[in-house]
């Protein structure tokens, strides 16, 4: 009987030409992370469900969405999870390993995994990731913008548009909101979980707020100077997102200077279970490639030190939707096909042998095992030609263009000239 | 047309009965001292009927394998409150088996309100027959630390010494909280008897001549007070009892079984010479007349994990549990260390009577040549049969883990039954036939070899060891 065996439901296959576009993607991630000073990490795949609960950051709907199981030692009842994002992680790493106080610069690759029922979106996503734990200015959050910007201008694959947004704004205001506690946290956890318009209920039921929450909410600038404008306009009311607004003003100063476009928008924060200031989102088209911000809370609450941090990363599955192959799959001029006419132990001898020079030379080199399709090759290579006699004929699968030729360094400087023209 | 309606037995059972008989269901062979899985329905002879465990019946539902079930709404909720998209549509309130699911603790633990848990520094550990429900609780009062003890039963015993808190049931129905001297903190749901249907019966067949015949009740939704689990209760139910919270130094803490293991364990441990009183149906804690014992009553099911985890440092149990304890966490500390006896079952692989194999191998043939697509597999021992089939090679296989009554799966809902039997006359009673007898088991004393090597506890526990021992020789 034939097995049927299907893939998880939720999940996807990463085929070669896929796997082009993913390591196009990690290769210009860790050579722009790298040139900034940032040293890569990697986190286990299994984490304890404690360390997520533990911070209490992320929202119910989120921690009932993770996978998490006993272990086969799980008889304490200490369930591991499947990590469900990277930051967490990462803070962990930081605490146990290398927690002195001093900045850190890290970044990483990795998977996450969270239950989606819909079985549209993908339940294990891929992220590149960057931290930077110990710095507390707002130079620290301008650099991670730039960063990312700098990691997609190299990935040449569209116009980025970027949204600003304050986290520490948008707590300003629901508390100023002056919500019961339970109501507070329900109206929180509904803005974390991506549904910022329940402010605007509330504020449907408090006239007074309306104008207030129009400013922040519905506003968009193009630099600090609208800041400025909006927190003229609100502070008399909500002073107490003053120092908040201040640290937006900078943040966008900063990337005015260097020339970055962005759109400030509070209402494009959502999910920032655990950002507490500067939030920013990066779109190619309608997708979202990528977020981040500052979580100032989450390395004490991970129980290092009180040590500011900041982090963002690109989601892959995104970013790999709106590239093309770009080109830097091996061109086909560099793919060699070997056939070999003497089917002794001594003819495979000599085929390896020509395969390896290749090789050295950075061609792509592959035995023929019979029905190879000839057009994903640059040259076929045949040896020991009993047709023609030569030890080696030179084809280009292009043209079909035929050559004998009777040693190896001239077959080497043929397919070099032809590299040339 | 045909149609499927999955009936409860156990503590829904009577009431069941009488709604069913009201309604103008003809029913025959459910209850009434019947021991048959499948009543009959005179009056509607498309109709039919099978009896599973309550908690067995929101699952049996949501895959379709029945079009309406009857049981506990807090069986439902168990089951949706995980997986939320379970194919299951809740129709109505039948009006009767009315209990409250609170989460409560000691109050001698230091928690005595529902702030006091969530602020509560420490490790929490939730025991409760619904942990999915337990698990939602805890997500949802975002405590920052906990573990869920998913339980066969007695949840009631475990505070203050096995658990901070407990979710069970508190109606004064079903014992109410006051015997077992815990303070409710929070009511989570106000669970009772209702009417589901699976999703795509109710979105595509016609069940509607069997609910015309159901009496209108109250729609489920009017009852779901506090669903949300967050809702706080007034301390009303604030009994603390005078349960001596002992130092735990030094002290050997055993567990005992309840159910019909408790009477062979008295005996054996009066044998032993040991003063047993208040070991009945109820009594939480025995006194054994040992002032270094600290002893507690729970389900055999339960215990290899308890000692596991350090609960308790030794228990009386079977050693199918304790097998299925090792099959599932391979280095548990939980040991056997004597082997009592009594409670002589084998734990066996059964088939339907008609299905013409007679051992595993012949099993398999069936799935190899194509007779059979996959083999459903269904059990209690959800480890030991998971292994049994992987050992035996019936791949492709689906285990279904049952909480009771499993014969009644074979051979509709199920094709491999891994069950216990004394005699085999239940089995071959429901229609059924043994194929296989993967190992006997008997009541065994377990222990954590961890926790009885601490040097304050050794010299204890090996008297009660050797006490227990000595006796067995006795009677040999």
């Amino acid at each position: 009987m034939v097995m049927d065996v299907r893939k998880c439901k939720g999940t996807h296959d990463l085929l070669p030409e896929d796997m082009v576009r993913f390591r196009r993607i990690e290769g210009a991630f860790n050579s722009c992370c790298s040139r900034w000073g940032y040293r890569e990490v990697r986190t286990p795949l299994i984490e304890y469900l404690h360390l997520f609960t533990s911070v209490g950051t992320l929202t119910p709907d989120m921690l009932s969405r993770v996978y998490s199981f006993l272990d086969w030692d799980g008889w304490s009842g200490e369930r591991v999870v499947l990590r469900p994002e990277g930051t967490i992680p990462v803070a962990r790493l930081y605490v146990d390993n290398l927690g002195t106080g001093g900045p850190e610069r890290l970044f990483y690759v990795g998977n996450t995994f969270i239950f989606d029922e819909t079985g549209e979106k993908s339940r294990e996503r891929w992220q590149c990731g960057a931290e930077l734990i110990g710095g507390s200015n707002p130079e620290a959050d301008a650099e991670l913008v730039l960063l990312a910007a700098d990691v997609l201008k190299r990935l040449k694959c569209g116009t980025v548009q970027m949204k600003l947004s304050h986290a520490g704004i948008v707590r300003g205001l629901i508390e100023a909101i002056g919500l019961g506690q339970g109501d507070e946290i329900e109206v929180l956890d509904r803005v974390l979980n991506g549904d910022i318009g329940v402010l605007r209920e509330v504020a449907d039921k408090e006239p007074q707020l309306h104008d207030l929450l129009s400013h922040l909410l519905d506003g968009r600038g193009k630099s600090a100077s609208f800041l400025k404008n909006v927190k003229a306009a609100v502070l008399d009311v909500l002073p107490g997102i003053e120092a908040s607004m201040n640290n937006f003003i900078r943040i966008a100063e900063l990337l005015d200077v260097t020339g970055c476009d962005y759109e400030i928008n509070l209402s494009s924060a959502r999910g920032f279970e655990y950002y507490t200031g500067f939030i920013f989102q990066l779109y190619i088209g309608e997708r979202k490639v990528g977020s981040g911000g500052r979580y100032d809370a989450l390395i004490p609450l991970v129980g290092g030190g009180d040590i500011p941090a900041c982090g963002f990363a690109l989601y892959m599955g995104q970013l790999m939707e709106v590239m093309d192959n770009g080109g830097f799959d091996k061109a086909p001029e560099s793919r060699v096909l070997l056939r070999c006419a003497d089917d002794t132990v001594r003819g495979y001898k000599a085929c390896f042998d020509v395969a390896m020079l290749l090789r050295q030379r950075g061609y792509v080199a592959e035995f023929d095992l019979g029905d190879m399709e000839l057009s994903r090759y640059g040259w076929l290579i045949l040896l020991s030609d009993s047709k023609t006699g030569a030890t080696f004929v030179l084809i280009d699968c292009d043209s079909g263009k035929e050559l004998g030729l009777g040693s190896l360094d001239e077959v080497f400087e043929m397919m070099e000239k032809a590299k040339c023209s | 047309m045909q149609l499927r309606l999955a009936l409860p037995k156990g503590g829904l059972l009577a009431e069941t009965k009488i709604l069913l008989e009201t309604s103008g269901f003809d029913v025959h062979h459910y209850g009434d001292g019947s021991r048959s899985y499948r009543p009959e329905c005179k009056n509607l002879p498309g109709l039919s009927l099978k009896v599973f465990h309550e908690k067995d019946i929101p699952i049996q539902v949501a895959i379709g394998n029945y079009d309406l079930g009857i049981c506990g709404l807090d069986w439902v909720r168990e089951l949706t409150v995980k997986y939320p998209s379970s194919a299951l549509v809740e129709l109505r309130d039948l009006g009767y088996g009315k209990h409250d699911l609170c989460v409560a603790s000691s109050g001698l633990s230091g928690i005595s309100s529902l702030s006091e848990l969530k602020d509560y520094d420490g490790d929490i550990r939730l025991a409760s027959e619904y942990p999915h429900m337990a698990e939602s609780f805890a997500m949802k009062l975002r405590l920052k630390k906990f573990r869920i003890f998913p339980v066969w039963g007695a949840a009631e015993s475990y505070p203050p010494e096995n658990a901070e808190a407990v979710l069970v049931s508190c109606s004064p129905a079903k014992g109410g909280l006051l015997d077992s001297g815990l303070i409710s903190l929070v009511h989570v749901l106000s669970s009772g008897a209702c009417l589901i249907a699976n999703r795509d019966s109710w979105e595509r067949k016609d069940v509607s001549p069997l609910l015309n015949l159901f009496s209108d009740g109250d729609t489920v939704g009017v009852s779901r007070n506090g669903e949300d689990g967050l809702e706080a209760v007034s301390d009303s139910s604030h009994f603390p009892v005078s349960v001596p919270l002992r130092s735990d130094s030094g002290v050997v803490r055993l567990a005992l079984p309840d159910g019909h293991q408790q009477k062979p364990t008295v005996e054996l441990l009066e044998r032993a010479g040991f003063d047993v009183r208040e070991y009945t149906a109820g009594m939480v804690r025995p006194d054994i007349g040992i002032d270094y014992l600290d002893v507690k009553v729970i389900r055999p099911q339960d215990m290899p994990l308890q000692v596991a985890n350090g609960n308790f440092d030794m228990a009386i149990t079977g050693t199918d549990w304790l097998r299925e304890h090792r099959y599932r966490f391979p280095s548990s500390p939980v040991k056997e260390i004597l082997n009592l006896g009594f409670g002589k079952v084998r734990i066996v692989a059964v088939v339907a009577r008609d299905v013409p194999v007679s051992n595993a191998n012949e099993l398999r043939k069936l799935l190899r040549d194509g007779e059979l697509p996959s083999i459903r597999v269904v059990s209690e021992y959800v480890a030991i049969a998971d292994r049994y089939a992987g050992d035996k090679r019936l791949s492709p296989y689906r285990m279904i883990p049952s909480w009771g009554a499993s014969e009644a799966f074979l051979p509709e809902d199920a094709d491999l039954l891994i069950e216990n039997t004394e005699t085999g006359r239940t089995i071959a009673r429901h229609n059924l036939k043994i194929i296989d007898t993967l190992f006997e088991s008997s009541a065994c004393l377990i222990g954590n070899v961890d926790s009885l090597a601490e040097c304050n506890k050794v010299d204890k526990a090996d008297s009660v060891v050797e006490a227990i021992r000595h006796s067995l020789h006795n009677v040999r």
